[in-house]
């Protein structure tokens, strides 16, 4: 059974149709890029995808089960994680809260009053074992607020892991960031991937990170798919290199 | 200094700080006389400082303002006075009843209010606490109308062997009410550092971001919303035993106003500094209102210089200074 599959997704605003009729098969422990130039419609699908809103047509089949009418808090509880293309984390408070918060909710102790000693302990060991995974160990007292970009990107990672998602969906994980904080995200997901055999679906501008990383990409352009394929294939796609330089004169 | 070590210092230089300040509580009415001030005084302290946690604890720590928590504040008020008046003499009734009062109207009510956000939910608040104004103020037969909630006093507190006077020696009531605020205060604190607190202030710092956590956003600002109003409804149960009166005006969106300034005026992200803020409040106006009517004018002065130069408050002012 595949992990996701996306079957004939449609997204109307009004008269604005932003997704039309896209589908896409992600297997398990498969990395997915999806990418496409400026307005194809990433953003949207990707919304789709992670319960922000809900599609006009079609279905999300996580794990075999429809989740197209799910609320994004049932979407975590089944195992889907998100980031986002705008840093989304708690500014005031340090890495390591940032990311207990998570650990705590995964855990299902979001109500809890108190928690025992051994809860704590336990708590506070996948926290770290979290931390040690995104490389953010040595930063776990700072301010998530006061942190560099990159690290602010890579704790919101690690906030996403913390809920132990079986897919990882990354809205565009090197927004905004010079070739050394790329290079680390880029080495922090091939992790993830690899050693943690974590199914991932990403959005990404940088097409070094696309082709460097992508088992699989899929090519939206004008709210319609427009390719599917191994990098290889679509590096060589013509409709792909129309697409995204303008038809040769 | 190492972090480590720099994290134990920052830990014994809180533990000390709240040590002072229940050090001060408790022997307050032996050294408030020297100040000029008086027992009663300090007990108005208490149980404002503690309606100003209560707002606090939503608006510093879930980031939900709410305009309209005079309500639940009246509602303990009265709900105190009823049980004095009509059916049971003890005084430690009428406060649980009237919390619960208070508290489970503020549940019910907070189911419906807990969708809206921001100005929003401010507004509506608002609304509904003018609404227990007008039937406090239109209802005579009950209430007593405008002439306020009369004909109850605060009894003896009954502990077989002995029992107190709270009634007539002022420094009985002042225990018996910093009592009630302790076991409310460290309810809070621990609410606070429990997982559930920090969803709480999760949904403050990023609300997106907690729902895509997995954090049902409603359902926590409900329950966070509740326990404010139970805590508020204390507060107002303590306040009709303080003046053995409750006046329709403690419903009033006035006194909302009031313990939102408090609050802010105090620090709102900090646990004590709402009742810093209380304090300045409660005493400004006893001195300023002896001299002045306009007294008003100069808490809004004070709050204007605040918010401008001192955006996060008296003690958020010294914490970030003592952080620096």
């Amino acid at each position: 059974m595949s992990t996701l599959e996306v079957k004939n997704v449609t997204k109307r605003f009004g008269s604005l149709v932003a997704v039309r009729d896209v589908s896409m098969t992600v297997a398990k422990g498969e990395l997915r890029a999806v990418i496409g130039p400026n307005g194809a419609g990433k953003t949207t699908f990707f919304n789709l995808v992670s319960g922000f809103f809900a599609p006009t047509a079609g279905s999300i089949l996580f794990e075999g089960r429809d989740v197209a009418a799910f609320t994004p808090q049932e979407r975590v509880g089944l195992g889907m994680a998100r980031t986002f293309q705008i840093t989304e984390i708690f500014p005031e408070l340090t890495v390591f809260e940032n990311v207990r918060i998570d650990t705590e909710v995964a855990a299902g102790y979001r109500l809890r009053p108190w928690l025992s000693r051994a809860d704590t302990a336990e708590v506070r060991r996948r926290v770290e074992e979290t931390l040690a995974l995104a490389a953010l160990s040595s930063k776990a007292n700072r301010l998530v607020g006061e942190l560099a970009h990159g690290d602010q990107r890579a704790a919101e990672i690690a906030m996403a892991l913390a809920l132990k998602p079986r897919l990882l969906l990354l809205d565009e994980p090197t927004a905004g960031m010079g070739d050394q904080e790329t290079y680390e995200i880029t080495q922090l997901v091939r992790r993830l991937h690899k050693d943690g055999n974590l199914t991932i679906v990403l959005i990404e501008h940088d097409m070094r990170v696309v082709f460097h990383l992508a088992d699989r990409i899929t090519v939206l352009d004008q709210g319609s798919f427009l390719a599917e394929g191994t990098p290889q294939e679509i590096a060589t796609n013509e409709a792909v290199q129309t697409a995204y330089l303008g038809k040769a004169a | 200094m190492k972090p480590e070590l720099q994290k134990q210092t920052k830990q014994w230089v809180r533990a000390a700080g709240v040590a002072a300040i229940w050090a001060a509580l408790i022997s307050a009415p032996f050294w408030m006389p020297l100040f000029g001030g008086y027992t009663a005084l300090g007990t108005r302290v208490l149980v404002l400082g503690l309606a100003a946690m209560s707002v606090n604890f939503l608006l510093g720590f879930t980031g939900v303002l709410s305009f309209g928590h005079a309500a639940w504040f009246g509602l303990g008020a009265y709900g105190a006075g009823f049980v004095l008046k009509w059916a049971v003499l003890s005084t430690p009734v009428a406060v649980i009843a009237g919390t619960l009062l208070g508290g489970i109207a503020g549940a019910l009510l907070g189911a419906l209010l807990v969708r809206r956000r921001g100005v929003y939910f401010a507004m509506v608040t608002i609304a509904f606490g003018q609404v227990f104004y007008y039937i406090a103020f239109q209802w005579s037969s009950v209430t007593g109308g405008d002439d306020g909630l009369r004909g109850f006093e605060r009894q003896p507190l009954d502990f077989g062997a002995f029992s107190l006077d709270l009634l007539h020696n002022d420094v009985y009531f002042f225990y018996f009410a910093l009592f009630c605020f302790a076991v409310a205060v460290t309810l809070m604190a621990l609410i606070l550092r429990s997982p559930f607190g920090r969803t709480m202030i999760a949904i403050r710092e990023n609300e997106r971001r907690a729902r895509f956590l997995g954090i049902p956003i409603e359902f926590h600002i409900w329950a966070a919303f509740s326990l404010s109003c139970f805590f508020m409804a204390l507060a107002g149960a303590l306040y009709a035993l303080l003046n053995n009166f409750a006046d329709p005006r403690v419903f009033h969106y006035s006194l909302s106003g009031d313990f939102v300034i408090m609050a802010v005026m105090g620090g709102m992200r900090t646990f004590w500094g709402p009742l810093l803020g209380a304090i300045v409040f409660v005493v400004l106006q006893d001195y300023i209102s002896s001299v002045t009517v306009n007294w008003m004018s100069f808490i809004g002065i004070l709050i204007v210089l605040i918010v401008l130069f001192f955006p996060r408050g008296i003690l958020g002012l010294i914490e970030q200074r003592r952080a620096a």
